[in-house]
């Protein structure tokens, strides 16, 4: 069963505004468990290519599901459902911040979940390195990407600089 | 105006180089707000990150977040696209060009050889902004890198939704600031 552009929409309206702590995880439900538009394998392909194309995850992942079920029509409306309710929602959570956010209250919470949600993308990124399985020289690799971003390198330059050796490795990793 | 414009621009310039998604260059927005234009201290750049966070939707979203900092509504709305329109606009000449190119082993190869790249770029992300955090804390830093890492252990050892963790911080946050 094939999505309108239409259906696409509606499912990542319902998608954006479900999403707490990021919208990957939410987009896999609705596509593949509540609507069975695609299967994990699928997602999980494109999920990928969002990732490896540079910006938001969720919004390239989105674009290449749009775009598959209903080319440039399909992208713009899955990426217009996904971000409609979430910047409405972020509107409002400004305004009240701005008038609130003196509070002790309030700076307590945000202290909080700032540092819980440092923690929730550390812990995220172990799981993708987890599922990655990667090689020793990948290993080095992410290490010193990792190194070189904590000692304020611009990011251009880290990606040009090991992009070359990432797809070496890459290459080697398939030749053993 | 000229701030929103400025913030604009160097937002657009990382959205093409944002391999890893928006908070691979979480360090570059600090660079850019915090250190080079001065918009806001370190304390209000962790709090506008949380802020993102206690809302549903992409993570990039914090970049919104920023741009009602600096010029209110339309500044949120002119950020997030300023982050989203350039790399959006090239995901959708790749998928144009994807099924040409599916298959194809060079292709499969560059994926897998960004991957490294991109996690490093994450994990540094994670950590500098655990690092921003601790200005929220004032003198409790080791309880702030403490609820740190049992998120990230809680979220790496469980399936449960980080939802909890995040409610839970914010109780602990009311709790021994508030």
């Amino acid at each position: 069963m094939s999505p309108t552009a239409k259906n696409l929409f509606t499912a990542y309206f319902q998608v954006g505004i479900s999403s707490f702590g990021g919208a990957n995880a939410w987009a896999r439900r609705m596509l593949v468990e509540k609507r069975g538009w695609l299967t994990d394998r699928e997602f999980a392909e494109r999920l990928g290519l969002g990732q490896v194309l540079p910006g938001p995850n969720a919004m390239n992942t989105a674009i290449i599901v749009g775009h598959g079920f209903c080319g440039v029509r399909g992208a713009a409306a899955a990426v217009a459902g996904l971000f409609a309710g979430p910047l409405i929602i972020l509107s409002m959570l400004c305004l009240l911040y701005d008038r609130f956010g003196h509070l002790g209250v309030v700076r307590g919470a945000l202290a909080g979940v700032a540092s819980a949600a440092a923690g929730m993308m550390l812990g995220t990124a172990f799981k993708l390195v987890r599922g990655a399985r990667p090689s020793a020289p990948m290993v080095a690799i992410g290490l010193t990407a990792l190194g070189l971003a904590l000692w304020r390198l611009p990011l251009p330059w880290i990606i040009l600089g090991l992009a070359p050796l990432g797809i070496l490795a890459a290459y080697l990793e398939a030749r053993r | 105006m000229t701030d929103l414009l400025a913030l604009m621009a160097g937002l657009a310039q990382l959205s093409i180089i944002a391999v890893g998604g928006g908070s691979a260059v979480l360090g570059d927005m600090h660079r850019l707000i915090v250190e080079e234009h001065g918009w806001m201290d370190d304390a209000s750049f962790a709090r506008s990150y949380a802020l993102a966070q206690a809302s549903p939707g992409p993570n990039v979203l914090v970049v919104g977040v920023f741009g009602w900092h600096v010029a209110g509504p339309l500044g949120l709305l002119g950020a997030t696209i300023a982050m989203c329109g350039p790399a959006g606009l090239l995901a959708l000449g790749f998928s144009t060009m994807r099924a040409r190119l599916t298959g194809a082993i060079w292709l499969r190869r560059i994926e897998r050889g960004m991957v490294p790249v991109a996690l490093g770029l994450v994990t540094a992300s994670a950590l500098l902004l655990g690092e921003t955090a601790l200005a929220t804390w004032g003198n409790l830093p080791l309880v702030a890198m403490g609820l740190t890492a049992a998120t990230a252990g809680f979220v790496f050892l469980t399936k449960a939704s980080p939802l909890w963790m995040l409610g839970g911080g914010a109780v602990l946050g009311i709790l021994l600031l508030g």
